[in-house]
């Protein structure tokens, strides 16, 4: 049951900021409500006000910059807009293609980026997948704009270094450098994943044909893992592992052999995640199977020529 | 302080219009009422269930502009200006929509209860997508739970009302 509330419909950032300052405590964002008003219906938090910024015209919107690369999303755009945007669909696929196994089509349907990154839910798949582009967010409060990496966004879990009185409005997503390549993996039987991997990679020569990938070697290369801790993080530590080894010699799999620089960065991947035990499963477990994972998104971003995730075991 | 519904003015209140199975709601309705308390409770529809009240099962689906949502996690508010449809605006002069005959012929139920968001989230997805393969449909409602059938005969239900059989 939901505790009454007063209701709050700014038409622009502005208003939506003087309203938070004048409330503080007592007030929260509005901005899809799918994660917000379970924990109020549970009595987990509770609001006296809440600012609807689904009524600000503009954030709704996406933008991609061909010329720059960069993608703009703002804040209230749904998690189905983003799956069935031609811009995305066309500049970041991976992005389309995550967004479209974010939990169950209903939540989906309601459910926005903002609202997803200012919860800080630790089992949000684009707070994961998103690291993977170097993404900033654009933080509006009553001394103007300020933009961040999106890294700093997350403190932890439900908890984001937001003001009381600062709205995020927008994502900003920077294009793949040429070349790069990404997958995004998870893993879970329940409509929250257990852990999510990405990797993105660019590596050189680039093969149209595939055939002679295993030469390839590595020389960029980005690794982000979530859901299984308290919040998603990069693994710069394993990313170093990977730097300037050929393919064939990060996935010997195929001849039958190890690895010991993937086997490393899988540990140090499965260590930097900070699992915790939960009814997903133990942390042990998570750590162990974030290795798995990390040695399967690898293996997808080197072989394909589009960004591609899998969906989850559900 | 918190506030209590008793001394809540009525300005607090948020004027709303929709249409609910083609029929204009007009009303005030309080900023927390859910949309599946406004349709069991207000309008005594009382086809939406609730179940697990977390967005999870899907037994609460009705669609609001064709859009499949949880009704228990959805703010009444904002169905404003939209349509609403849920399990009793689907039939038509006394006769079943295709997917609700098709879940009859296809022995798509037992105890019913998940029935109504399974066939309005199907209704979504057919209307999005005339012929769904199976994958797809399995993709679509991996959101909706029933814990009687198994799947197998929903799947066979949809896929029967999306050819026509």
């Amino acid at each position: 049951m939901l505790r009454p509330f007063k209701l709050h419909e700014p038409t622009s950032v502005d208003d939506a900021v003087s309203l938070l300052g004048r409330f503080g405590e007592e007030a929260k964002v509005y901005c899809g409500g799918t994660e917000l008003l379970l924990a109020m219906k549970e009595g987990l938090l509770r609001y006296n006000h809440l600012v609807n910024i689904k009524t600000i015209p503009g954030l709704d919107e996406v933008g991609y910059d061909q010329g720059s690369g960069m993608l703009s999303i703002g804040a209230t755009v749904t998690h189905t807009a983003l799956e069935h945007s031609p811009q995305i669909q066309s500049h970041f696929p991976m992005i389309a293609e995550a967004e479209g196994n974010v939990a169950n089509v209903r939540v989906r349907n309601v459910g926005t980026i903002g609202g997803n990154l200012c919860f800080s839910e630790p089992h949000s798949d684009p707070g994961a997948f998103l690291l993977l582009f170097d993404t900033q967010v654009e933080i509006q409060g009553p001394g103007g704009q300020r933009t961040i990496p999106l890294a700093e966004l997350t403190l932890g879990p439900f908890e984001t270094c937001l003001e009381d009185d600062e709205v995020l409005t927008r994502i900003l997503v920077p294009q793949f450098p040429q070349g790069m390549t990404g997958a995004y993996l998870k893993f879970g039987y329940h409509a929250r994943p257990t852990l999510g991997v990405g990797v993105s990679v660019r590596v050189e020569p680039t093969t149209s044909d595939g055939e002679h990938i295993e030469r390839a070697v590595v020389t960029e290369v980005r690794v982000a893992v979530g859901s299984a801790g308290p919040k998603a993080v990069r693994v710069a530590e394993a990313e170093q592992l990977l730097m300037g080894k050929t393919v064939a010699e990060l996935l010997p799999g195929s001849n039958g052999g190890e690895s010991s620089n993937m086997n490393e960065a899988s540990r140090l991947a499965g260590r930097a995640a900070d699992a915790m035990d939960d009814i997903h499963g133990s942390g042990e477990y998570k750590e162990h199977m974030i290795g798995v994972f990390l040695k399967r998104a690898f293996a997808k971003a080197v072989n394909t020529r589009q960004p591609t995730v899998q969906s989850p075991l559900s | 302080m918190a506030i209590n519904e008793t001394q809540r003015p009525d300005i607090d209140r948020i004027p709303v219009s929709l249409t609910v199975n083609g029929r204009t709601v007009t009303d005030n309705v309080p900023p927390e009422l859910t949309l599946l308390d406004f349709l069991r409770d207000w309008l005594g529809l009382k086809g939406a269930k609730r179940s697990c009240d977390l967005q999870v099962c899907g037994a609460c689906t009705v669609l609001v502009n064709g859009r499949a949502v949880s009704s228990c996690t959805f703010l009444a508010f904002e169905a404003r200006n939209a349509e609403v449809t849920t399990i009793e605006g689907l039939a038509q002069n006394g006769e079943l929509h295709p997917l609700q005959q098709s879940f009859i012929d296809n022995a798509a139920f037992q105890c019913g209860f998940c029935t109504p968001g399974m066939i309005l989230a199907a209704k979504s997805l057919l209307d999005q997508n005339h012929h769904p393969n199976e994958e797809e449909i399995r993709a679509y409602m991996k959101g909706n739970i029933c814990r009687c059938t198994g799947y197998k005969k929903i799947v066979e239900a949809i896929v029967a009302a999306a050819n026509g059989d």
